[in-house]
Protein backbone atom coordinates (compact mmCIF):
# COMPACT_ATOMS: atom_id res chain seq x y z
CA UNK A 1 0.00 0.00 0.00
CA UNK A 2 1.40 3.41 -0.87
CA UNK A 3 2.28 5.25 2.33
CA UNK A 4 0.05 8.18 1.45
CA UNK A 5 -3.31 6.40 0.90
CA UNK A 6 -4.51 7.29 4.34
CA UNK A 7 -3.33 10.88 3.99
CA UNK A 8 -5.19 11.16 0.67
CA UNK A 9 -8.39 9.73 2.16
CA UNK A 10 -8.05 12.08 5.11
CA UNK A 11 -7.87 15.10 2.80
CA UNK A 12 -11.07 13.98 1.08
CA UNK A 13 -12.97 13.37 4.30
CA UNK A 14 -11.76 16.64 5.82
CA UNK A 15 -12.91 18.53 2.73
CA UNK A 16 -16.30 16.80 2.74
CA UNK A 17 -16.80 17.56 6.44
CA UNK A 18 -16.95 21.29 5.64
CA UNK A 19 -20.34 22.30 4.19
CA UNK A 20 -18.93 25.00 1.90
CA UNK A 21 -16.20 22.81 0.47
CA UNK A 22 -18.69 19.97 0.13
CA UNK A 23 -20.99 22.25 -1.88
CA UNK A 24 -18.10 23.36 -4.12
CA UNK A 25 -16.98 19.77 -4.76
CA UNK A 26 -20.57 18.70 -5.43
CA UNK A 27 -20.99 21.57 -7.91
CA UNK A 28 -17.78 20.61 -9.73
CA UNK A 29 -18.87 16.96 -9.77
CA UNK A 30 -22.29 17.71 -11.21
CA UNK A 31 -21.41 20.57 -13.53
CA UNK A 32 -17.80 19.97 -14.52
CA UNK A 33 -14.86 22.42 -14.42
CA UNK A 34 -15.77 25.93 -13.33
CA UNK A 35 -14.24 29.26 -12.26
CA UNK A 36 -14.83 30.85 -8.86
CA UNK A 37 -17.14 33.32 -10.62
CA UNK A 38 -19.15 30.49 -12.20
CA UNK A 39 -19.55 28.82 -8.82
CA UNK A 40 -20.50 32.08 -7.11
CA UNK A 41 -23.41 32.31 -9.55
CA UNK A 42 -24.63 28.86 -8.59
CA UNK A 43 -23.97 28.71 -4.86
CA UNK A 44 -25.13 30.95 -2.01
CA UNK A 45 -21.50 31.72 -1.17
CA UNK A 46 -19.44 34.81 -1.97
CA UNK A 47 -16.90 34.67 -4.76
CA UNK A 48 -14.13 35.52 -2.32
CA UNK A 49 -15.04 32.64 -0.02
CA UNK A 50 -15.26 30.27 -2.97
CA UNK A 51 -11.86 31.39 -4.25
CA UNK A 52 -10.33 30.84 -0.81
CA UNK A 53 -11.80 27.33 -0.53
CA UNK A 54 -10.76 26.45 -4.09
CA UNK A 55 -7.18 27.44 -3.26
CA UNK A 56 -7.27 25.16 -0.22
CA UNK A 57 -8.78 22.33 -2.25
CA UNK A 58 -6.10 22.75 -4.91
CA UNK A 59 -3.39 22.68 -2.25
CA UNK A 60 -4.88 19.44 -0.91
CA UNK A 61 -4.83 17.96 -4.42
CA UNK A 62 -8.60 17.54 -4.66
CA UNK A 63 -9.00 20.00 -7.55
CA UNK A 64 -6.56 21.25 -10.16
CA UNK A 65 -6.30 24.78 -11.47
CA UNK A 66 -6.16 25.27 -15.22
CA UNK A 67 -6.36 28.26 -17.55
CA UNK A 68 -9.95 29.18 -18.36
CA UNK A 69 -11.52 31.78 -20.61
CA UNK A 70 -10.72 35.47 -20.19
CA UNK A 71 -7.61 34.63 -18.17
CA UNK A 72 -9.67 33.25 -15.33
CA UNK A 73 -8.53 30.20 -13.43
CA UNK A 74 -10.83 27.26 -13.88
CA UNK A 75 -10.96 24.40 -11.36
CA UNK A 76 -11.44 20.75 -12.13
CA UNK A 77 -12.27 17.96 -9.69
CA UNK A 78 -9.60 15.24 -9.43
CA UNK A 79 -11.12 11.79 -9.33
CA UNK A 80 -8.06 9.92 -8.02
CA UNK A 81 -8.25 11.00 -4.37
CA UNK A 82 -12.01 10.40 -4.41
CA UNK A 83 -11.34 6.82 -5.53
CA UNK A 84 -8.96 6.31 -2.63
CA UNK A 85 -11.63 7.55 -0.22
CA UNK A 86 -14.13 5.23 -1.92
CA UNK A 87 -11.91 2.26 -1.13
CA UNK A 88 -11.73 3.32 2.49
CA UNK A 89 -15.54 3.41 2.58
CA UNK A 90 -15.75 0.10 0.72
CA UNK A 91 -13.90 -1.60 3.57
CA UNK A 92 -16.33 -0.07 6.07
CA UNK A 93 -19.30 -1.02 3.90
CA UNK A 94 -18.22 -4.64 3.43
CA UNK A 95 -20.53 -6.74 5.55
CA UNK A 96 -19.18 -10.13 6.59
CA UNK A 97 -20.99 -10.32 9.92
CA UNK A 98 -24.48 -10.86 8.53
CA UNK A 99 -23.44 -13.47 5.92
CA UNK A 100 -21.43 -15.40 8.54
CA UNK A 101 -24.43 -15.35 10.87
CA UNK A 102 -26.49 -16.67 7.96
CA UNK A 103 -23.90 -19.43 7.42
CA UNK A 104 -24.17 -20.43 11.08
CA UNK A 105 -27.96 -20.51 10.81
CA UNK A 106 -27.79 -22.53 7.61
CA UNK A 107 -25.46 -25.13 9.13
CA UNK A 108 -27.43 -25.20 12.35
CA UNK A 109 -30.55 -26.37 10.63
CA UNK B 1 -2.23 2.42 10.18
CA UNK B 2 -5.75 3.72 9.85
CA UNK B 3 -6.61 2.65 6.33
CA UNK B 4 -8.64 -0.57 6.66
CA UNK B 5 -6.80 -2.76 4.15
CA UNK B 6 -7.70 -6.09 5.73
CA UNK B 7 -10.88 -7.53 7.19
CA UNK B 8 -10.76 -10.71 9.25
CA UNK B 9 -13.45 -12.71 11.01
CA UNK B 10 -13.21 -16.02 12.84
CA UNK B 11 -16.25 -18.15 13.57
CA UNK B 12 -16.47 -21.46 15.38
CA UNK B 13 -18.84 -23.87 13.70
CA UNK B 14 -20.21 -27.12 15.10
CA UNK B 15 -19.83 -28.99 11.82
CA UNK B 16 -16.76 -30.73 10.36
CA UNK B 17 -14.73 -29.06 7.59
CA UNK B 18 -16.25 -31.24 4.84
CA UNK B 19 -19.75 -29.92 5.66
CA UNK B 20 -18.55 -26.33 5.86
CA UNK B 21 -16.56 -26.80 2.65
CA UNK B 22 -19.75 -27.73 0.78
CA UNK B 23 -21.49 -24.62 2.10
CA UNK B 24 -18.63 -22.43 0.85
CA UNK B 25 -17.87 -23.97 -2.53
CA UNK B 26 -21.04 -25.35 -4.09
CA UNK B 27 -23.78 -23.38 -5.82
CA UNK B 28 -26.45 -24.83 -3.53
CA UNK B 29 -24.34 -24.24 -0.45
CA UNK B 30 -23.52 -20.63 -1.29
CA UNK B 31 -27.10 -19.89 -2.31
CA UNK B 32 -28.32 -21.03 1.09
CA UNK B 33 -26.45 -18.33 3.04
CA UNK B 34 -24.56 -15.90 0.82
CA UNK B 35 -25.94 -15.10 -2.62
CA UNK B 36 -29.42 -15.83 -3.86
CA UNK B 37 -28.42 -17.25 -7.23
CA UNK B 38 -24.99 -18.76 -7.59
CA UNK B 39 -23.07 -20.40 -10.42
CA UNK B 40 -19.59 -21.71 -9.71
CA UNK B 41 -16.84 -23.45 -11.67
CA UNK B 42 -14.77 -24.73 -8.75
CA UNK B 43 -11.14 -24.77 -9.89
CA UNK B 44 -8.28 -22.30 -9.73
CA UNK B 45 -8.89 -19.88 -12.59
CA UNK B 46 -12.58 -20.79 -12.68
CA UNK B 47 -15.27 -18.19 -12.22
CA UNK B 48 -18.31 -17.82 -10.04
CA UNK B 49 -21.26 -15.51 -10.34
CA UNK B 50 -23.45 -14.48 -7.47
CA UNK B 51 -26.68 -12.54 -7.70
CA UNK B 52 -28.61 -11.01 -4.83
CA UNK B 53 -32.32 -10.26 -4.76
CA UNK B 54 -31.66 -6.51 -4.90
CA UNK B 55 -30.12 -7.06 -8.34
CA UNK B 56 -26.51 -6.70 -7.22
CA UNK B 57 -24.17 -9.21 -8.84
CA UNK B 58 -20.56 -10.15 -8.22
CA UNK B 59 -18.20 -12.02 -10.50
CA UNK B 60 -15.52 -13.93 -8.68
CA UNK B 61 -12.34 -15.44 -10.02
CA UNK B 62 -11.36 -18.51 -8.06
CA UNK B 63 -7.74 -18.60 -6.98
CA UNK B 64 -7.26 -21.39 -4.41
CA UNK B 65 -9.12 -24.67 -4.04
CA UNK B 66 -7.55 -26.92 -1.40
CA UNK B 67 -10.37 -29.12 -0.17
CA UNK B 68 -11.36 -28.96 2.62
CA UNK B 69 -8.95 -26.37 4.01
CA UNK B 70 -8.52 -23.28 1.79
CA UNK B 71 -10.86 -21.57 -0.65
CA UNK B 72 -9.80 -18.23 -2.13
CA UNK B 73 -11.17 -15.90 -4.77
CA UNK B 74 -10.94 -12.30 -5.94
CA UNK B 75 -13.91 -10.08 -6.63
CA UNK B 76 -14.55 -6.42 -7.44
CA UNK B 77 -14.49 -3.94 -4.58
CA UNK B 78 -18.07 -3.40 -3.52
CA UNK B 79 -19.23 0.14 -4.15
CA UNK B 80 -16.73 0.94 -6.89
CA UNK B 81 -17.86 1.31 -10.50
CA UNK B 82 -18.23 -2.00 -12.36
CA UNK B 83 -15.36 -1.27 -14.73
CA UNK B 84 -12.90 -0.48 -11.94
CA UNK B 85 -10.02 -2.98 -12.21
CA UNK B 86 -9.31 -3.11 -8.48
CA UNK B 87 -10.32 -6.33 -6.72
CA UNK B 88 -10.00 -7.65 -3.21
CA UNK B 89 -8.88 -11.17 -2.30
CA UNK B 90 -11.12 -13.25 -0.08
CA UNK B 91 -9.79 -16.38 1.59
CA UNK B 92 -11.64 -18.88 3.72
CA UNK B 93 -9.54 -21.22 5.83
CA UNK B 94 -11.06 -24.19 7.62
CA UNK B 95 -9.35 -25.81 10.60
CA UNK B 96 -10.80 -28.89 12.29
CA UNK B 97 -11.55 -28.38 15.98
CA UNK B 98 -12.78 -31.52 17.72
CA UNK B 99 -15.95 -32.29 15.76
CA UNK B 100 -16.27 -28.75 14.43
CA UNK B 101 -14.49 -26.17 12.32
CA UNK B 102 -12.78 -22.89 13.00
CA UNK B 103 -13.59 -20.83 9.91
CA UNK B 104 -11.49 -17.74 9.21
CA UNK B 105 -12.40 -15.33 6.44
CA UNK B 106 -9.99 -12.61 5.41
CA UNK B 107 -10.55 -10.00 2.74
CA UNK B 108 -7.52 -7.95 1.74
CA UNK B 109 -6.64 -5.28 -0.78
CA UNK B 110 -8.90 -2.35 0.08
CA UNK B 111 -5.89 -0.05 0.35
CA UNK B 112 -4.32 -1.15 -2.92
CA UNK B 113 -3.54 1.44 -5.52
CA UNK B 114 -2.21 -0.35 -8.61
CA UNK B 115 0.60 1.48 -10.33
CA UNK B 116 -1.25 1.86 -13.59
CA UNK B 117 -4.45 3.13 -11.98
CA UNK B 118 -2.36 5.43 -9.82
CA UNK B 119 -0.58 6.89 -12.81
CA UNK B 120 -3.70 7.13 -14.91
CA UNK B 121 -5.55 8.88 -12.15
CA UNK B 122 -2.78 11.14 -10.94
CA UNK B 123 -1.47 12.22 -14.28
CA UNK B 124 -4.61 14.17 -14.08
CA UNK B 125 -5.98 16.46 -16.65
CA UNK B 126 -5.42 14.51 -19.81
CA UNK B 127 -7.66 11.67 -18.64
CA UNK B 128 -11.18 11.37 -17.36
CA UNK B 129 -14.45 12.51 -18.79
CA UNK B 130 -13.12 15.57 -20.53
CA UNK B 131 -10.72 13.53 -22.64
CA UNK B 132 -13.26 10.81 -23.26
CA UNK B 133 -15.77 13.39 -24.40
CA UNK B 134 -13.01 14.79 -26.59
CA UNK B 135 -12.43 11.35 -28.07
CA UNK B 136 -16.16 10.99 -28.67
CA UNK B 137 -16.17 14.36 -30.42
CA UNK B 138 -13.19 13.29 -32.56
CA UNK B 139 -14.91 10.03 -33.39
CA UNK B 140 -18.17 11.76 -34.36
CA UNK B 141 -16.23 14.37 -36.30
CA UNK B 142 -14.40 11.72 -38.29
CA UNK B 143 -17.58 9.79 -39.09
Amino acid sequence: MPPDSEAIAEQVFAALADPTRRAILAALASGGPATATDLAGRLPITRQAIAKHLALLAEAGLVTAEPGERRRVRYRLRSAPMQVAQQFLAALARDWDNPLDALKDHLGR
Amino acid sequence: MGFPDRIERVVELAHPPTTVWAALTTADGLASWFGHQVAIDLRPGGSAQMTWTGGHTASMRIERVEEPAVFGFTWPIYGLPGDDPRRTYVEFTLEPTGGGTRLTVTETGFAQLPDDAYRTAYDGNTRGWASELGELADYLGAA
